[in-house]
């Protein structure tokens, strides 16, 4: 297999506190192909947005990564001094985050902010910067982009502001967009052309996408794969449809069914029992265990890690003998 | 009980255990306060009895023995013989009395019509807010001197002296009410449209249960550190009105009017009379006021 | 308006032409220099609906669309600025009187935001125990606290949570106490303004669940407020679809979703993703929201709608009696709207 263009392995996110250190992301691992959507999923808290930021090297202290490594194409990112990190950002990666307002300055025009991210990055002229800027917002669907690049972010609506905000993540030509609750700030009805714009926009560009949500319905549409995440840390991880389908791990397949269709005729959603534990009291074993109905002896003493079922990975201990099956053949 | 232990146990507990500025501003501060209070107890004689007094003590030097008695006094004495060191705790006592005093009115003051103003709203908060902006554009120490004037002129000679000290409050306190209702007003102008209050008024609760139960108690955090804020400066007014003359009477000296009477000795050689109280104020006055800087970045959720 | 079919009972809540215009003004200096007139924003536009004891009647729409305006409308929170509300056929009228006091004792509301909702310095025991005491409805304090552990218990918390503070819980447990809350003076209707939609899916169907066993231990009469159809789907007898302050359609919630008539509820019915994969295409809804300072003539929904004509642009649609509820469109009216490709 040639190597993937990010690559997470072991990443452990770690908060100081008086009461001694807090786990937050707790050995996640996983490998993004070129051209590939990854969705994540997971219930607030559970570690998205950390996986997200550590990869951008945007972790607000004092948060920060205790250990794992992160490769950008073969290359390793996580220990990047923070100059050489703005080089990468931007340039190779680019965000999205849930506010449009955070990622666009209120003081200056579209144009001002387009044509400097773009000459940042590249060497073209002003004029070329600006050829390309307009080009960019009418391909996220800005009318009359020529005109309305010159107003300031105020005179556009929260649907086009994020159209603004993936012209300017994609400005430089990044191989890799984080995405980070795209949608949620915005109406119904916006959500799914925004969506389909990101999509878009990126399979054109060539770029990668993490998309990181807490709505299944964003993903089942957008992603090739999803990983779900639980008390930070990856329940499972597989190819959208199979998942979605056909969920392994007892978390997905209890979040599956916890999500209203328009579909489903009976009353009562599946719900699963209490709640996501707190950082400062993540069970020993599996964190889902106090929780789970097919818990067994094994998940109150031992963590399971990601074991390989099918084209999936799942970490539970149901499939442990999958996996020695799949070993020893 | 429970309440001790919480609050042991909390985070603003740990965070001023880790401020060594804290702890240090606190213990200057908490033995100030204490000696004041307990300064009959402590001091070596009651320095307006005078009784007590013995004019050869006058002038003694800092921890030498008179020439005259033989008496040593730690700080020194006063040209009447006063022990310096019993003088500095009895005017402590005035000083934080008034200080006090003047912050409690200025909050309670500030807070209802902060309270009143963020909460009706419309024409009330104009008049209100407006009232306060004018009296900001004097310097507080003007605005007291005003209230001292007008106070004076309206009460009969034989009573001047009785009633300075309360004159004092309330001019200090009218002084610095403003800043009190500025941010109440504030809090209560985010707080009025939460929906723990509309929650409350669907229930049929009565405007002023709604400001006093529900919005007041959470305003609370910012008041707590303007009080300590306006306590160094409650304390620095009286002593600026007292050196003046406009303050505390010589019969019930502040440490403002022993710097007052102090500095008339300065050039005749006898330093403690001046020093030794103005130390004392200095390290009142930084102390509150460093525990209200304190108190305000350990509040503050963005510094965390 | 023509409802579906008169009911021979008093419905529990009769809305009629109620309407809300807010003045969104600049400060008066600020008009006179710059020569512009008073603006007025109507955020509610003649909704009349009612609904019956028992049911649930869900309002759906997006931001701005006038969804919490009316719930404030309906437990006295705002003063509608025309229009009446009939509460089990007494008029909500806000005042202190006696009457309206007893009228309060029967209706609550459960807000959006669990962080909003419960006052931070309030001890969870208080927050549920206050509609109670202030209402009157229980005196005794050893009653109080007997039927506070209740409630606490009966939407699965514990007694022991009692004397503990918001903050404390987690965004499911707050709403689950403020459900408590609402329930403390034993109302029959309960104003539901998006209780789910600040919480993550699990917790949502906890929650939802939790709200149906209510309404069928209780008897609860609810109206539920969401912008999220497959929400309401779960929740509601009937839906009421909201675009721009006014209501567009009214049906049995069943039929809206397998026969949408008016074009905007087709819209976001297809702006639905589709879990179930069940290869059904989302259409992508065109256009935005338009301002409602400045509405536009005629239909409202006119410059989004891919059936619009020249009179849709003129005239405002009134009602049309489809099968199983009515809906405000010429099109519909006309027969000139196709049916809708149903792939569910
Ligand atoms: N106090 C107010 N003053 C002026 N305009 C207001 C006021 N309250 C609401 N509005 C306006 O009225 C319209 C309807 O608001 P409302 O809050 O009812 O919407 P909603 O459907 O609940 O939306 P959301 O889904 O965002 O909660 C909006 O355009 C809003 O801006
Ligand atoms: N600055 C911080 N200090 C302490 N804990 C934090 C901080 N930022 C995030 N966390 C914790 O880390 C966990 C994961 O957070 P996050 O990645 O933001 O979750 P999400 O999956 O909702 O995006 C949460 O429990 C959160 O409370
Ligand atoms: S490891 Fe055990 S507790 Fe964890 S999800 Fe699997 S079966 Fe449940
Ligand atoms: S009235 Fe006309 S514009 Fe409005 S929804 Fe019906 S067809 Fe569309
Ligand atoms: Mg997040
Ligand atoms: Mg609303």
């Amino acid at each position: 297999m040639s190597t993937p263009l990010l690559s997470v392995r072991d990443l452990v996110i770690k908060f100081p506190t008086r009461h001694g250190p807090l786990t937050a992301v707790d050995g996640v691992s996983f490998d993004l192909a070129a051209g590939e959507v990854l969705g994540v999923v997971g219930e607030s808290g559970a570690g998205k947005s950390l996986t997200g930021s550590a990869i951008i090297g945007l972790l607000d202290p004092p948060g920060h990564i205790a250990s794992g490594e992160i490769y950008l194409k073969g290359e390793r990112i996580d220990n990047l001094r923070p100059e050489e990190m703005r080089a990468i950002r931007g340039r190779r990666i680019g965000m999205v985050f849930q506010d449009p307002l955070t990622s666009l300055n209120p003081l200056y025009t579209i144009a001002d902010q387009l044509i400097e991210t773009i000459r940042t990055h590249l060497r073209l002229s002003e004029r070329e910067a600006r050829k390309r800027a307009i080009q960019l917002l009418d391909d996220v669907g800005i009318p009359a982009a020529s005109r309305r690049i010159d107003d300031y972010p105020h005179q556009f609506s929260g649907g086009m502001r994020q159209r603004v905000v993936i012209a300017l993540a994609l400005a430089a030509g990044p191989e890799l967009v984080i995405a980070d609750e795209p949608t949620t700030a915005l109406d119904v009805s916006v959500q799914a052309q925004i969506i389909d714009v990101l999509k878009e926009q990126c399979t054109q560009h060539g770029a990668s996408v993490i998309l990181i949500t807490h709505d299944m319905g964003v993903i089942a549409e957008t992603a090739d794969r999803v990983a779900v995440m639980y008390s930070g840390r990856i329940a499972e991880i597989g190819p959208v449809r199979e998942i979605i389908q056909n969920a392994k791990h007892p978390y997905t397949s209890g979040l599956m069914g916890s999500i209203p269709t328009l579909a489903q005729e009976e009353d009562r959603l599946v719900q699963i029992p209490g709640s996501m534990p707190r950082l400062s009291d993540i069970p020993p074993g599996c964190p889902f265990n106090p929780r789970c109905d097919k818990v067994f002896d094994k998940c109150r003493v031992h963590r399971p890690s990601l074991i390989p079922v099918e084209n999936r990975e799942v970490a539970c201990w149901l499939y442990e003998d999958t996996e020695a099956r799949g070993a020893a053949t | 009980m429970e309440a001790v232990s919480n609050f042991l146990a909390s985070d603003l507990f740990y965070r001023f255990r880790k401020s060594p500025v804290a702890v240090l501003a606190f213990i200057v501060t908490a033995v100030l306060v204490l000696s004041a209070l307990f300064a009959p107890l402590i001091a070596p004689q009651n320095p307006f009895d005078p009784g007590s007094l013995n004019l050869m003590n006058g002038f003694s030097q800092p921890g030498e023995p008179n020439q005259f008695t033989g008496e040593t006094f730690m700080l020194g004495t006063d040209d009447q013989g006063r022990d310096v060191f019993s003088t500095i705790l009895y005017g402590l006592r005035i000083s934080l009395f008034v200080g006090f005093s003047a912050v409690m009115f200025a909050m309670v003051l500030g807070s209802v019509l902060g309270l009143i103003a963020g909460y009706t709203g419309g024409r009330t908060d104009t008049i209100i807010m407006r009232i306060a902006d004018i009296q900001l554009t004097f310097p507080a120490i003007l605005v007291a001197l005003l209230i001292f004037g007008i106070a004076k002129g309206i009460t009969p000679p034989s009573y001047r002296d009785e009633v300075a000290i309360w004159v004092l409050i309330l001019a200090i306190g009218l002084s610095d009410w403003v800043q009190f209702a500025r941010v109440v007003r504030g809090a209560t102008l985010v707080e009025r449209n939460k929906e723990y209050v509309q929650a409350a008024k669907l229930i049929g609760r009565k405007p002023m249960a709604i400001m006093l139960k529900h919005i007041l108690p959470n305003t609370l955090g910012p008041v707590l550190v303007i009080a300590t804020i306006s306590l160094a400066l409650a304390i620095i007014a009286e002593a600026t009105l007292s050196f003046l003359g406009v303050g505390a009477p010589p019969t019930q000296p502040s440490l403002g009017t022993l710097i007052r009477i102090g500095q008339g000795f300065l050039f005749s050689g006898e330093y403690w009379i001046l020093l030794y109280p103005a130390v004392t104020l200095l390290a009142l006055a930084l102390s509150v006021n460093l525990l209200g800087d304190w108190l305000r970045d350990a509040l503050n959720p963005k510094l965390k | 308006m023509t409802e579906i079919s008169a009911q021979p009972e008093t419905p529990l809540i009769q809305v009629d032409n109620l309407s809300c215009v807010f003045d969104v003004s600049k400060p008066w200096l600020n008009r006179v220099v710059e020569r512009e007139p008073k603006q007025f924003l109507r955020a509610v536009d003649d909704v009349s609906f009612e609904i019956r004891k028992g049911e649930t009647l869900a309002l759906v729409g997006e931001s701005g669309s006038g969804k919490s305006t009316i719930a404030k409308m309906l437990v006295g929170l705002l003063e509608p600025s025309a229009g009446t509300i009939l509460f089990d056929g007494q008029p909500m009228i806000i005042d202190s009187s006696e009457r309206m006091m007893e009228l309060r004792k029967r209706f609550q509301m459960i807000f959006q935001s669990p962080y909003a909702s419960l006052n931070p310095r309030w001890k969870v025991a208080d927050v549920i125990a206050e509609p109670m005491v202030v209402l009157g409805v229980e005196k005794d304090s050893a009653k109080i606290q007997a039927r506070v552990d209740e409630l606490l218990e009966l939407v699965g918390l514990s007694a022991a949570d009692g004397s503990k503070f918001p903050h404390e819980f987690s965004g499911g447990q707050r709403q689950r106490i403020a459900i408590a809350r609402a329930l403390s003076s034993n109302p029959e209707f309960i104003v539901c303004d998006e209780p789910t939609s600040a919480l993550d899916v699990s917790v949502q169907a906890q929650i939802l669940n939790l709200m149906r066993d209510l309404q069928d231990q209780l008897g609860l009469t609810y109206l539920f407020i969401s912008h999220d159809l497959s929400v309401v789907r779960h929740m509601a007898n009937r839906i009421g679809v909201l675009y721009l302050g006014a209501l567009v359609e009214i049906a049995d919630s069943k039929e809206l979703f397998k026969a949408p008539q008016h074009p905007y509820t087709r819209m976001l019915l297809d702006a639905v993703p589709d879990l179930e994969m069940t290869g059904r295409q989302r259409k992508e809804v065109e256009g935005e929201i338009p301002n409602p300072i400045n509405p536009p003539s005629g239909c409202t929904f006119h410059p989004r709608c891919p059936f619009a004509n020249e009179r849709c642009e003129r005239e405002v649609p009134g009602w049309t009696q489809t099968r199983f509820g009515v809906a405000a469109c010429h099109g519909v009216g006309e027969g000139r709207i196709p049916a809708a490709e149903i792939t569910r």
